[in-house]
């Protein structure tokens, strides 16, 4: 199904989706508290758009910077150019660990791969250990939203899913409760993985470091008690100093949650004594994007998930309508550099209103792209204006969006057709909406007659 | 006035505003002589090519953006009682081979008629009377596009260019929304091609509007207020819709 | 040809422009630091102790475990750094020392030598991080420039208890981290 046919079965539980609205609203607006209250916030999002500007300019001495420095600090760097790699990587470092069970903290990149069914298909249990993702890794289901992956359920789905797989009490629907049943099924889970993967929020050059912020220590937990930490990173997610973490810290969790800051933000540096980190620079469409100059800089992106709380189609639709690895805005301007085809209709997804763009801390041009990606898709897929307008105007009395190819035809036929072949079934404007009432003239004609 | 000498202001007027809205741009014209401009209507002007732009299709609008700065070349500023369509003109019109120049200047010459009021020719406050509830529709691509008010997202001064020539009017009683900037789902094609989510989207602001008692929905793009009071009117809501160009003309007279 | 030479050659063949990177201003940030890291640590849902509280509560027992790696506490505490942190899965309550505190969002900076296992902060079931108050920094600018070029293996912010909100955005502390945290100012 196309975004369109998704959205409308989303919106046919009216209460369901008018709770996602609200509750993503909510959200965006504790990151509008919060972002007001940090007098220099314009400013430090101009500062994280430049020096992003600068990593995207100099990407790959960054990167030889980062693994130089990475190396000398005793961690293993890999290079993956597309997910396969990417996950053979993976599989081959479990196949020396001799591990058959990992546990895994958030991660859009390996989502991204498809690592979980690679591994599963290799007889690899993979536990998802952010709760959200728990719950909708038990459920089969992808993440439908980058920072909050179960915002699609509902606590009574959750207690009716952890009733089946965690042996909760029936009914009980408590946050708490549930929370805490998953807390004691996944320490278990923790003490006895032998490694643990992680993605990366900041890769530092300078340092050969790297970041990873999470609420509820679930990564933290999962690496310090492996003894192997396999850390998977897009090349885009280098920064050139440490001293620029200081403005992405401040960013991120304030424009993603409405927090001063994640509660762990870990910086890895070298091995705890005894124990191994890898770290895996992953491309998979990276340097393609890097080289489209309209839409390069959606690589800035720094995965808060702003630009869906925000977005009012998000909102309305569910992360699932939009059936690729990043939803909402920013996902419509990524995706289609990965499959231009499949991905055809988001870029469509969106009234082009811009908010997305004025939320985004690294001041993505969001909807601009939107507006750009519609243009390459047209010439991709060779349609022609004239389809546009049959589109619009078939039967010219179907949207008042064809008036300027028909014009006062137009308002003849809306004057003069009975109301019955108008509103018919298909004219998809007048479904739910009048048309606007036909004047006796157009400005056109009464100014003619008054001004001329 | 502080400009001189008198300076020639075309009107633009949008396609759907002169077939559905005379009403509209006949207001618009006249705000802008009671306030002392020299303004005329180009009779050849047509669209300016962003149903289609917006469609995927700019590279076909060549010709349309040609005709228009054509049109609209002789003329010292072009006014539209449009936030939308300005922004296409700005920033969407394709480039056109042999009138850069010409292009140049109109991206500097056209304005939004609200911002033409406040920014150009300066008036500081409208006198007149309009005693109604108010709700403003802030359309986003005069909002977001041209900054014709503060975005609730960005962390700066709250302006609002509309509130600024409506809050002098006597009566008027200007109602703050709860989501004061969300866009209604209008969108051009998008209106069509997401119809289910374009009209929740309707929906949900008028649900705003209502919550506040709002007696007439104004803003400064008629495609969006189409959108609504499309929906508003299906079901029988007793909401009435204004251009913000009508109510201060009405306020004016 | 490697996948990395790969990648870095296709970077390189693109021949991007060069951005200089910008100057990071002197962000000044709050006055009152000590206030404002109050306000903050509250805000995340920690909690602000006297050392004279945190002595009377492990005078109470409500924590059979406990660990300290801050002498001033040490006396109250009956656990020894183990090798490997699996044996702190029972842990009731760690007490670490930290090296400093943001004040514009509450987190206290600890690193490898502060933590001698790095799972202890997570591991164990309520934490304690002692700090001196005079050790605050206002904004995260400042707490970079304070941790500069200093080498370790590993670091970190901790502002808050673990806390998730994945289930209907409801928040709960207590995820999969220390249930509680408890700031000891001194």
């Amino acid at each position: 199904m196309s975004h369109p046919q998704e959205a409308a079965e989303f919106l046919k539980d009216p209460a369901k989706s008018k709770w996602h609205d609200d509750t993503l609203w909510f959200i965006r607006d504790k990151r509008d508290k919060m972002s007001h209250s940090v007098p220099e916030w314009e400013e430090l999002r101009e500062l994280a758009s430049s020096i992003k500007d600068n990593v995207l300019g100099n990407l790959a001495d960054y990167l030889e910077e980062f693994e130089r420095n990475a190396t000398k600090n005793g961690i293993k760097v890999h290079w993956a150019a597309n997910a396969q790699e990417h996950n053979e990587i993976v599989l081959s470092i479990l196949k020396e660990k001799e591990c058959k069970a990992i546990v895994k903290s958030k991660s859009i990149l390996t989502e991204e791969c498809h690592l979980n069914p690679f591994l599963e298909k290799n007889e690899i249990e993979v536990v998802d250990t952010d709760l959200g993702e728990r719950i909708v890794q038990f459920l089969g289901q992808p993440p439908s939203h980058i920072v909050l992956p179960a915002i699609h359920l509902k606590k009574g789905e959750i207690s009716e899913l952890f009733h089946e797989k965690l042996q909760t009490e029936k009914g009980n629907e408590d946050p708490y409760y549930l929370t805490q049943a998953a807390r004691h099924h996944l320490r278990e889970k923790f003490l006895a993985a032998k490694v643990a993967i992680t993605g990366v929020n900041f890769g530092v050059a300078e340092t050969g470091e790297f970041v990873v912020c999470t609420n509820e220590g679930n990564a933290d937990m999962g690496v310090h008690l492996a003894d192997t930490h396999i850390a998977c990173m897009g090349i885009e997610k280098i920064i050139p100093k440490r001293k620029h973490l200081g403005i992405f810290l401040r960013l991120l969790a304030r424009s993603a949650t409405g927090q001063n800051i994640t509660n762990y933000n870990s910086h890895f540096r070298s091995p705890e004594a005894g124990k191994e980190i890898h770290i895996i620079l992953v491309d998979n469409g990276r340097t393609a994007q890097l080289g489209r100059e309209d839409f390069r800089n959606s690589l800035k992106c720094i995965r808060c998930g702003a630009c869906m709380n925000t977005c009012p189609i998000y909102r309305r639709s569910g992360g699932f309508s939009y059936k690729s690895t990043v939803p909402g805005p920013i996902g419509s301007i990524l995706s289609p550099g990965l499959d231009l085809q499949k991905h055809s209709s988001l870029p469509f997804a969106s009234t082009l209103c811009g908010s997305c763009t004025d939320v985004c801390p690294v001041k993505i041009n969001i909807h601009e792209q939107l507006y750009r990606w519609r243009q390459e898709i047209t010439k991709a897929q060779g349609t022609s204006v004239k389809e546009l307008s049959m589109m619009l105007g078939n039967g010219i009395f179907k949207s008042p969006l064809a008036y300027n190819y028909s014009g006062k035809m137009m308002r003849l036929a809306l004057k003069n057709l009975p109301k019955s072949m108008i509103y018919n079934p298909l004219n998809v404007w007048g479904k739910q909406r009048d048309l606007p009432t036909v004047p006796k003239e157009s400005f056109k004609e009464w100014y003619q007659k008054n001004r001329s | 006035m502080s400009i001189k000498p008198k300076p020639h202001i075309a009107l633009f007027i949008p396609c759907y505003v002169d077939q559905f809205y005379p009403n509209v741009a006949i207001s618009t014209l006249a705000v802008l002589e009671k306030l002392g401009c020299q303004v005329s209507y180009p009779m050849n002007q047509t669209c300016c090519g962003q149903p289609m732009a917006n469609a995927g299709f700019e590279r076909d609008t060549v010709g349309t953006t040609k005709h228009f700065i054509e049109t609209f070349a002789v003329y010292d500023y072009v006014v539209a009682p449009s936030g939308s369509c300005v922004v296409h003109v700005k920033e969407h019109s394709p480039k056109v081979e042999g009138l850069e120049k010409e292009q140049a200047e109109l991206h500097d010459k056209i304005f939004e008629f609200t911002e033409f009021i406040t920014d150009i020719i300066k008036i500081e406050r409208i006198d007149g009377s309009f005693p109604h509830r108010i709700g403003y529709h802030s359309s986003c691509h005069g909002q977001r596009g041209l900054r014709l008010s503060s975005s609730s997202e960005l962390n700066e001064k709250p302006f609002s260019k509309a509130k600024k020539l409506l809050e002098n009017l006597e009566g008027l009683e200007w109602v703050e929304l709860t989501r004061t900037d969300e866009c209604c789902g209008f969108g051009g094609t998008f209106a069509v091609s997401e119809e289910a989510l374009s009209v929740q989207m309707g929906k949900d602001r008028l649900d705003d509007h209502h919550a506040h008692q709002v007696e007439i929905l104004t803003g400064g793009d008629m495609s969006c207020i189409m959108h609504l009071q499309g929906i508003a009117q299906r079901q029988n809501q007793n909401l009435k819709f204004k251009h913000l160009a009508e109510i201060l003309n009405e306020a004016m007279s | 040809m490697s996948s990395r030479d790969s990648i870095l050659g296709k970077i390189r063949s693109l021949n991007l422009a060069q951005k200089a990177l910008p100057e990071i201003p002197d962000f000044k940030g709050a006055e009152n630091l000590v206030d404002r890291f109050r306000t903050a640590i509250l805000g995340n849902k920690g909690e602000i102790l006297t050392p004279d509280e945190l002595i009377s509560k492990l005078e109470s027992g409500v924590y059979p475990t406990v660990y300290s790696s801050v002498t001033e506490f040490s006396n109250l505490a009956n656990q020894a750094l183990p090798t490997d942190s699996h044996t702190f899965a029972k842990l009731d309550l760690a007490i670490l020392k930290g090296q400093f505190g943001v004040a514009e969002n509450g987190a206290i900076w600890l690193e490898d030598s502060d933590l001698g296992l790095r799972a202890i902060p997570f591991i164990t079931e309520h934490l304690v991080i002692v700090l001196d108050s005079k050790s605050l920094v206002s904004t995260m600018h400042q707490a970079y420039n304070r941790i500069g070029s200093q080498y370790s293996g590993f670091g970190l912010f901790i502002a808050g208890p673990s806390k998730t909100a994945d289930i209907e955005q409801s928040l709960v502390i207590g995820a999969h981290g220390a249930k509680s945290l408890m700031v000891v100012l001194v």
